[in-house]
């Protein structure tokens, strides 16, 4: 399937800052065996006095930019084509919980796929005893882990309700746990600390979903924003799978990954320093269209 | 002089016994004294205990004199406690401090490969030796800096161990300080103070000193910063600031070292280059001493909520443009859990064994060292596996000797099964213990005693050219308690010096260049953006905070004799001070002590370049005002309260003037102060010579700005608007005028970098002449009301040049 995908996000400054210097990750990258990017663009405006690209330690890719007077107001343009890969449906050969442990110890090595990242805490999704507790009523060790991180994933799906003005970026899984309610974000997190406490590495997809559903299909929440889903490691046969806990659903191929890491902190899209006295006003908008629906 | 040894009087060691089971310092495992004690207690053994208690109280003089303080986190903000000195060194023979050194020689050179594979090739974690699931949950362990080699090739470049002497008497490593070691400054200040109390030739003679250890740890920073032809990088010490528990010896060894003491927000990177922000612009920084934890470093890459970082910074390390000491992430190397693998990896990178062996440590995530570790409880500390904590720093979550140390009730065993990949055991070693002087509660030194008491030794190394180069001497920590069992250690401990003695005379060592290297001045430095702010603050504050003093004195004097608060000059004081949100309900107003505080905030940004009087000055100010004076009466009471505040701020300001050096720095110091005292000027001329104002305002006003006998020498009348104007206004010679502060602007904004552009006045300048041609020619009449405003306003004005110009 190839998308269209544009987006736009916009920053305003109270004040006018005396320097900047944001680390953008907006730009997806190719990933073997599930998204191709056939062309691409990402215009920042003003002009930043410095620009360089990068990756991170997760491979994501990554943009410095640093402006060396002050500006009022930040605007970040993204413009994609891109093959997004069908998935196989595969049988499931996860081990169950309970042998999962003996699968990781014979993982060694740190490289940015290894499991041992995704399993302790991370700066945004410490241990949360609520949903450990909420996670281990929700399974039992009998079950693979693919089997649990489904189970989990809809569970907290009847359990959450979607609501887009109940958090805000800066909310944590804890709080979005207590409320019951949520963004996308909220739910990637709660159910990532969840999975941890089972045992399970996990983490965190940013990305774009598509924004109108297949024909007959019910349109998807999340889809006019950027979107945010989960991976977790099931074993070493099958490796990492995704999963959007705001729809229930496997991240299939309505689904276009930017980056990955640990928790929101790692994928921020625009992280910024900013020498400002005021407050900051952002906004986002988001369109992703598969190309043959655009004629 | 210090007082004669004299000969007679009890032993003071001969109480002084050995405890059973663990090691002591003076005396070896047959109960001998050892030899290089032997001289020192000879010599001082025979003290009174009054003589000692007069050394002892000398050497706390020293350091409280010096200002030395240690910064307690607790609830209450700015919490300082004395320097805990315990007065007794800690005595080792070079040969036996070489022995040492050796192996902590062999231990830093196995860290610096262990640190460079885990940010390089990872090969210890991918062969099992290291695991992956431990490093991986690591918050030391910093994911950015993977793949980023130092500019310099090495990550290490001064460290710290803390080691202790076990039972049979052979030296252990309890842990490693790389992330930030504090302790250098400490263990000169030790010095200082021992000095003071042991001034005798012997010992001092023959001790080695700690000079030499700090010029080649400066001389390499200087290379550091200026590798890779950066002839103008310098070198800067990174503090977190003032709230941090070590903050007195960040700024102590930056003005030992001669070395900036920058905060995060000093520093900006612009092309991949570190460069702080000075009164003349960005300039180059080549290689930083950071006190910081890595984490705080960059909120753009690591820790998004650190406030005390540089954006940017990572991205200065990764160009290869700036040396960090030591890299960003070494701190990995200081967790408990790296103490089990240390050994090993030692034997599998060098073949060798760590000469000096750390406390045996087993990491519960294997499976075997579990069972170790359970069978073995009762002779364990088993705690945090995560925590750059060290053995004896016990929490509630720690079990000793099989429970828990918190008192928390459950099964150990299930407790280790459950959180076995976060816990150690680590064998529960008895420290040797060593002599110092101890009075209970309520008691005086000269009735105090020598006891034994737990220690460790932190010692200190930095790399250089010609390999690691060690400190001869650093500091023991000194339990608070007698008892062995490594416990005391925790808050309430105290400091010694530790002197390394020689048999013979060692050569005496200082900071001054050796050889016969012509004497250099050396230049003043760069005056941080901030550090200038701060001081035109201070400026500004202390002369606000005079201004309302003298003004608050003047209302009490009125009613002291009026006795009428409704008199209509005091109502028009009280409406003049309430325009500053001074109220007089309290006859020391919050306000007043709101200002000293914020005067003391700005003077502790830049303890560094400010000295220990003007310190003590400033802090005996706000004591005064809202300790002493706090409940003074209305009226003559609160006047003369004012009358000592007046004396105390003063006496502040004439040190300043005085003794303050003349650079930049002092330059916006004088700048806050003309700038505020110009504008208290005017807006006292403003509030007090209008038409309507009572009777006595005029004199009042004269007053206040301290010129009621110049105003009778020279006008020889009453006073009137016209020739209170002039003096408080116009007179060029009175310091109380506001024409002679715009004068004494002018010539401190003359004498700053960039003060010409192009052949012509820059705005600032451009912005002062002006007004002082206005001021020059103006008569009393021309200063209406309106012009004192716009007057004001043009002041206002000034400042923001001022800032715009020097101070972000």
């Amino acid at each position: 399937m190839f998308y269209d995908i544009g987006l736009t996000v916009d920053y305003d400054y109270t004040a006018a800052s005396d320097r900047s210097r944001t680390l953008v990750r907006l730009m997806p990258a190719d990933i073997p065996g599930e998204q191709r990017l056939v062309s691409q663009s990402l215009d920042i405006q003003p002009r930043p006095d410095e620009r360089r690209e990068g990756r991170d330690f997760f491979g994501n890719r990554t943009t410095m930019a640093v402006w060396h007077g002050p500006i009022s107001s930040l605007r970040f343009q993204l413009a994609l084509q891109i093959e997004r890969l069908a998935t196989p449906d595969r049988a499931d050969l996860s081990p169950t919980l309970r042998e999962l442990p003996a699968a990781l110890a014979l993982e060694t090595g740190l490289d940015p796929l290894s499991p041992h990242h995704f399993r302790g805490p991370s700066p945004r999704v410490p241990e949360v005893p609520a949903i450990s507790d909420f996670a281990r009523d929700t399974v039992r060790d009998a079950m693979t882990v693919r089997q649990a991180i489904e189970t989990l994933g809809h569970a907290l799906h009847e359990e959450m309700r979607f609501d887009s003005a109940a958090t805000s970026v800066e909310t944590g899984p804890e709080q979005a746990f207590e409320q019951r309610s949520g963004v996308c974000q909220d739910f990637a997190q709660v159910m990532i600390a969840g999975l941890r406490a089972l045992g399970i590495p996990a983490g965190y997809v940013s990305g774009f979903l598509r924004t109108t559903p297949p024909p007959g299909q019910p349109r998807l929440e999340g889809a006019d924003a950027m979107h945010a889903w989960i991976r977790a490691w099931t074993g070493p046969a099958t490796g990492w799978i995704e999963f959007d806990p705001t729809n229930d659903q496997a991240a299939g191929q309505d689904y276009v990954t930017i980056a990955r890491g640990r928790d929101y902190l790692d994928v921020a899209p625009v992280r910024g320093a900013l020498r400002s006295a005021g407050g900051q006003d952002s906004r986002h908008a988001v369109d992703m269209v598969p190309l043959d629906e655009e004629a | 002089m210090p007082p004669a040894v004299s000969q007679q009087g009890p032993d003071l060691f001969a109480d002084y016994h050995r405890l059973p089971g663990v090691a002591d310092e003076l005396f070896d495992a047959d109960g001998q004294m050892r030899p290089v004690w032997r001289r020192f207690v000879d010599r001082f053994a025979k003290l009174s205990p009054t003589e000692i208690a007069t050394r002892f109280e000398r050497g706390n003089n020293y350091l409280r004199d010096a200002g030395v303080y240690f910064r307690q986190y607790s609830n209450e903000p700015g919490a300082e406690r004395d320097w805990p000195l315990s007065h007794v060194p800690v005595i080792l023979h070079d040969s036996e401090w070489e022995e040492i050194c050796a192996g902590l020689s062999q231990r830093a050179d196995l860290l610096e490969r262990v640190v460079a594979d885990l940010y390089g090739p990872g090969k210890l974690v991918r062969d099992g030796h290291l695991p992956a699931s431990l490093i991986a949950r690591s918050p030391q362990w910093l994911r950015p800096m993977v793949g980023v080699t130092p500019a310099d090739g090495h990550y290490l470049h001064l460290l710290a161990f803390e080691i202790g002497r076990s039972p049979d008497g052979s030296w252990l490593v309890l842990g490693d300080r790389l992330e930030a070691p504090s302790g250098a400054g400490f263990a000169l200040e030790n010095r200082m103070a021992t000095g003071r109390i042991f001034p005798e030739r012997f010992p001092r003679a023959y001790i080695h000193r700690l000079a030499g250890f700090f010029h080649d740890f400066r001389s390499q920073m200087h290379r550091l910063a200026q590798a890779e032809g950066r002839a103008d990088g310098q070198s800067a010490i990174l503090t977190p600031g003032p709230s941090n528990d070590t903050y007195y010896e960040h700024t102590y060894i930056a003005r030992y070292l001669g070395m900036l003491l920058l905060e995060g927000e000093d520093l900006l990177v612009e092309n991949g280059e570190l460069k702080v922000r000075t009164i003349e612009g960005p300039q180059p920084i080549g290689a930083l001493w950071r006190r910081i934890d890595a984490a705080f470093a960059d909120p753009l890459e690591l820790n998004a909520d650190s406030h005390i970082g540089t954006p940017g910074l990572i991205e200065a390390v990764r160009q290869g443009n700036l040396s960090m000491v030591n890299a960003l992430g070494a701190g990995v190397l200081e967790l408990r859990a790296m103490m089990a693998f240390l050994p090993r990896i030692s034997e599998v990178l060098t073949g060798k064994k760590l000469a000096l062996p750390n406390i045996a440590t087993w990491w519960c995530g294997g499976e075997a060292e579990r069972k170790h570790v359970l069978s073995k409880a009762e002779k364990m500390l088993i705690g945090p596996a995560l925590t750059p904590a060290l053995p004896f720093d016990v929490t509630a979550r720690t079990a000793l000797g099989g429970r828990f140390a918190g008192g928390a009730e459950g099964e150990l065993r299930d407790w280790i099964e459950a959180n076995a990949t976060d816990l150690v055991g680590q064998e529960a070693v008895a420290l040797s213990t060593t002599p110092a002087w101890v009075t209970e509660p309520g008691e005086t030194l000269a009735e105090g005693r020598m006891e034994p008491r737990p220690m460790t030794i932190r010692v200190i190394a930095a790399r250089t050219p010609k390999g690691w180069r060690f400190m001869k001497g650093g500091y023991a920590r000194i339990g608070h308690s007698g008892d062995a069992t490594a416990l005391a250690m925790q808050k309430g401990g105290s400091v010694a010096d530790v002197w390394i003695v020689s048999d013979k005379q060692v050569p005496k060592y200082t900071m001054v260049p050796e050889g016969n290297a012509p004497f250099r001045r050396a230049t003043p430095g760069v005056v941080p953006a901030r550090a200038a702010d701060n001081l035109f603050w201070l400026g500004r504050y202390v002369e606000r905070t005079e201004d309302a003093i003298r003004l608050i004195r003047a209302y009490h004097l009125r009613l002291a004799t009026t006795d009428n608060p409704a008199d209509p000059l005091l109502r028009r004081l009280r409406a003049f001070l309430g325009g500053y949100g001074i109220d007089l309900g309290k006859p020391v107003p919050d306000a007043l002590i709101e200002r000293i505080t914020m005067a003391q905030a700005c003077a502790a940004k830049v303890r560094d370049r400010f000295s220990v009087d003007g310190w003590a000055a400033l802090s005996d100010l706000h004591k005064t005002a809202a300790h002493t004076l706090r409940n003074v009466e209305p009226g003559d009471d609160a006047a003369k309260a004012m009358f000592v505040l007046v004396r105390k701020i003063t006496g502040f300001s004439g040190l300043v003037q005085d003794n303050m050096y003349r650079f930049q720095g002092w330059r916006f110091l004088s700048l806050g102060r003309a700038l505020e005292r110009a504008d208290a000027l005017a807006a006292l001329l403003h509030g007090l010579s209008d038409a309507d104002a009572p009777d006595g305002a005029l004199d009042l006003a004269v007053e206040v700005a301290d010129c009621v006998i110049t105003h009778r020498r020279r006008y020889a009348v009453e006073t009137s608007r016209d020739t209170v104007v002039d003096l408080l206004a116009l007179d060029a010679d009175n310091p109380r005028s506001i024409l002679f502060q715009v004068q004494a602007l002018r010539e401190q904004a003359a004498a700053l970098p960039g003060a010409m552009e192009h052949g012509r006045l820059a705005a600032l300048s451009r912005a002062i002449v002006p007004i002082e041609a206005f001021l020059s020619v103006a008569t009393p009449d021309h200063l209406t009301p309106r012009a004192l405003l716009r007057l004001r306003g043009d002041l206002g004005e000034i400042s923001n040049l001022i800032t715009t110009a020097y101070l972000r």
